[in-house]
């Protein structure tokens, strides 16, 4: 008995060790960006390099030793993968296929995977820019499938869709948005059907819910972000808890840490939510500070954002008073991901670059310049994912981890 | 004809042919039965969600069952739906992938005869299709060729470009003749360019709004208001009536019908040309199409303004998104013709965005059947 409890109690330790490291959702956990337990290596080198079939933006996201990934092909991108692969070599555990059951059609540089999948540990979530959802175990066996174009008509944008879903408990939450039929849906996790529905703005909107409790006991919100501001939504009831309305970004997606949220609306405003229900306090707002459509993050005292132009700013959490620039070489599509006292961000030409934010005005301590297939036109659109001492990093067609 | 000689890369991996090539099909009679309560499950999923828990149970049943599961799954897709067709295609593609792994064997013939058999549904076929890829890549490639001529538009695909990768081995005469092959059997737009623009090279001018069934000749009427984007749901005169000879109100001014004909290759109707161009006002299109038989069709519209369409005076589909992008076949109206003439009505609304990139009004309009080939007035 006493070895079985031994055995019970090392494989918890072990499930734990891996949860630690998971990387579940667009962004991370939480939808912060930022890995608690992960160490990015200042000048990373390819650990492997797996092919994928087919075009994406969507994060790669690790749940254990396994890595999902999403992709979209054929002529009209009617071809849906969900493709698991094995975090420490590279080689494909399993792939499932599906067709699209709604619009594919989007603006050339996106593509029809877009949207990041997302994990409760036990389960992934995989969204695709036509609306087609799916679920299944982490062995590949469909959970349910839903093709929320084919429940509701007219939810689709003729540019593509990329908002990300979260799970928060039991609940999906995911964001449809767009200029003819906009909803939020909370989906059961389990069963795939709808806990609640919630109309929302008819405008074409990007970014993805994130995240937010007040404290550790308290049970997580979801905050959907659009052109009109934030709105706090119960993702058991759908319940509509605040709203701020004073406007946000429609392609940055916030980021919170210790309770406050930090969204792009008027550059960034930090927001302390309230409990009455009333709208959140402004803690500050710094107009000069431009996300464009890169999402901020938070490392430490520091907010990190980067401009159109290919500049990492950083404010204090605090004040939001401006701290040091550093010019980048970008452009960026995807946002910065951190861990301890450092940031990585890859150009959509696909150099990697590292920067340590401990040094005074920050510094690049490394590049990597991928190899994109130009005949191709391959771009790094996407959002790296951290797991360990590695870099996941996906294109159209490689998915590629880096580490020391 | 040799496809080997124009180098045409695989469309399948070649994979697993040694022990997948010719199987004994199994003996599934009796398990075909017991499969039809899961199987039915799987087709019996609604809106929203419903019926997604027995589903998934019996999603575990049906691949269980193997390989001998897979003609059940083919007979119940695209009996219930695109949802239920993904529920059958991720059955089909886990008991494929798990008998490739365990070495199992396959019914590989069977799934060509039911590949074969343009009785069965698209959908079903084209499952019957990615399957046999799935599973004997070169099998796959090897039946491509055959497709040429198939009912299903996706299915056609593959063998229009080895079409036109052999009319690009050629030259003159030969290039000329080749190319028409691959225009005869071509449905999907972009396939269609590349051959229309070898055949120009060569001299030779392909009429595509015949080729695609774009519907060139309209009546068109407005402006009417759309100031805050109102006019996409209010009601004007050629909603409720169509009468050519009237003259209505619109905006700012009396209107009334006046006969265009688009000149565009790719049909667009161009609204600024006889409107003049403007912002926050509404239009419409009318024409009639005479079809040669009572049949099942499919208008299929590219518009990035907001839109509506009606069929002898049913409404069939709407949209309020503008200036998100357009494309050919961007939204396909499923609807039946009667015999003769058939009128289709087209609401065009144009928004406030002052952007250079918001100054069309336009639509582009064709009728087909469900493959994409154009059905032609009868006069």
């Amino acid at each position: 008995m006493k070895q079985l409890r031994t055995l019970a109690f090392a494989l918890t330790a072990i499930s734990l060790q891996a949860v630690a490291s998971d990387w579940p959702q667009f962004r991370g956990p939480d939808s912060k960006g930022v890995s608690p337990d992960a160490s990015i290596p200042a000048k990373p080198k390819i650990d492997w390099t797996a092919p994928l079939p087919g075009r994406g933006l969507a994060s790669p996201i690790i749940v254990g030793e396994k890595v999902f990934v999403t992709c979209s092909s054929g002529p009209k991108q009617e071809r849906l993968h969900l493709i698991c692969f094995n975090a420490a070599d590279g080689a494909k555990t399993w792939e499932r296929q599906l067709r699209a059951t709604g619009r594919t059609m989007s603006h050339p540089k996106t593509s029809i995977a877009a949207c990041t999948p997302c994990s409760d540990g036990q389960r992934v979530f995989a969204l695709w820019s036509c609306n087609d959802l799916a679920a299944f175990d982490l062995d590949g066996n469909l959970l349910w499938t839903r093709g929320l174009t084919v429940d509701y008509q007219n939810a689709s944008n003729s540019l593509g869709m990329a908002s990300s879903p979260i799970v928060i408990g039991e609940t999906l939450v995911t964001v449809i948005e767009n200029d003819s039929e906009s909803y939020s849906l909370g989906i059961d996790v389990k069963t795939g059907r709808n806990l609640w529905k919630i109309d929302r703005p008819k405008a074409a909107n990007w970014t993805s819910p994130v995240p937010w409790r007040a404290d550790a006991k308290s049970p997580p919100i979801v905050i959907l972000q659009s052109s009109k501001g934030l709105l706090a939504v119960d993702p058991t009831t759908g319940s509509r808890l605040w709203e701020y309305t004073e406007g946000a970004s429609t392609t940055s997606s916030s980021v919170v840490a210790a309770g406050v949220i930090y969204s792009p609306s008027n550059g960034i405003t930090a927001l302390t939510p309230r409990s009455d229900g009333a709208a959140p306090d402004q803690l500050w707002r710094a107009k000069q500070i431009t996300p464009a459509t890169i999402s901020p993050i938070i490392l430490g005292d520091r907010l990190f954002s980067i401009n159109s132009a290919g500049v990492i700013a950083t404010a204090d959490i605090k004040t939001g008073d401006s701290k040091w620039k550093l010019r980048l070489t970008g452009p960026f599509s995807g946002s910065p991901v951190g861990a301890g006292q450092r940031l990585v961000v890859v150009s959509e030409k696909g150099l990697v670059q590292v920067v340590d934010v401990a040094a005074p005005e920050g510094a690049v301590l490394g590049k990597l310049q991928l190899l994109l297939k130009q005949e191709n036109k391959e771009l790094v659109l996407s959002t790296p994912a951290l797991s360990g001492k590695h870099i996941f990093i996906r294109a159209d067609n490689a998915l590629w981890r880096l580490g020391e | 004809m040799d496809h080997t000689a124009v180098h045409i890369p695989p469309r399948f991996p070649p994979t697993m042919k040694t022990f997948l090539a010719i199987i004994p099909f199994l003996a599934f009679t009796s398990l075909h039965a017991a499969l039809d309560e899961p199987v039915k499950a799987l087709t019996a999923i609604e809106r929203e969600g419903r019926g997604n828990e027995a589903a998934g149970a019996a999603w575990k049943q049906v691949v269980a069952a193997g390989p001998a599961a897979l003609p059940a799954v083919l007979a119940a897709t695209g009996t219930s739906g695109p949802v239920a067709d993904n529920w059958l295609r991720l059955a089909g593609d886990a008991i494929v992938d798990a008998a490739i792994r365990a070495k199992q064997p396959l019914p590989l013939a069977e799934l060509e005869s039911f590949l074969k058999d343009t009785t069965h549904a698209a959908a079903a076929r084209q499952l019957a299709f990615d399957l046999l890829g799935q599973a004997d890549a070169a099998r796959a490639n090897a039946i491509e060729p055959s497709l040429i001529a198939d009912p299903v538009q996706d299915l056609r695909r593959g063998a229009v470009q080895r079409l036109i990768a052999e009319a690009k081995t050629k030259s003159g005469d030969d290039a000329k003749a080749a190319y028409a092959r691959a225009l005869d059997a071509v449905r999907d737009e972009d396939q269609t360019r590349t051959i229309a623009d070898e055949l120009k090279k060569l001299g030779v001018n392909v009429d595509l709004p015949r080729h695609f069934g774009f519907l060139m000749k309209w009546n068109v009427i407005g402006p009417f208001d759309n100031t805050d984007r109102k006019g996409f749901d209010g009601v004007f005169p050629p909603e409720e009536k169509i009468s050519l000879d009237t003259e209505y109100d619109g905006k700012g001014r009396k209107v009334k019908w006046q006969p265009f004909e688009s000149r565009d290759e790719y049909g667009k109707l161009d609204f600024n040309k006889p409107l003049g161009m403007q912002k926050e006002v509404t239009a419409y299109a009318v024409t009639t199409f005479d079809s040669p038989s009572e049949r099942a069709a499919e208008l299929r519209l590219g518009c990035k303004n907001g839109w509506k369409v009606w069929l002898n005076g049913e409404f069939l589909f709407g949209r309020d998104e503008y200036h998100r992008g357009q494309q050919m076949d961007q939204y396909k109206l499923p609807c039946r013709l009667k015999k003769g003439a058939n009128t289709v009505l087209v609401k065009c609304c144009q928004n406030e965005q002052k952007e250079e990139w918001t100054v069309e009004w336009e639509f582009q309009l064709r009728v087909c059947d469900a493959a994409g080939t154009a059905i032609l007035a009868a006069k």
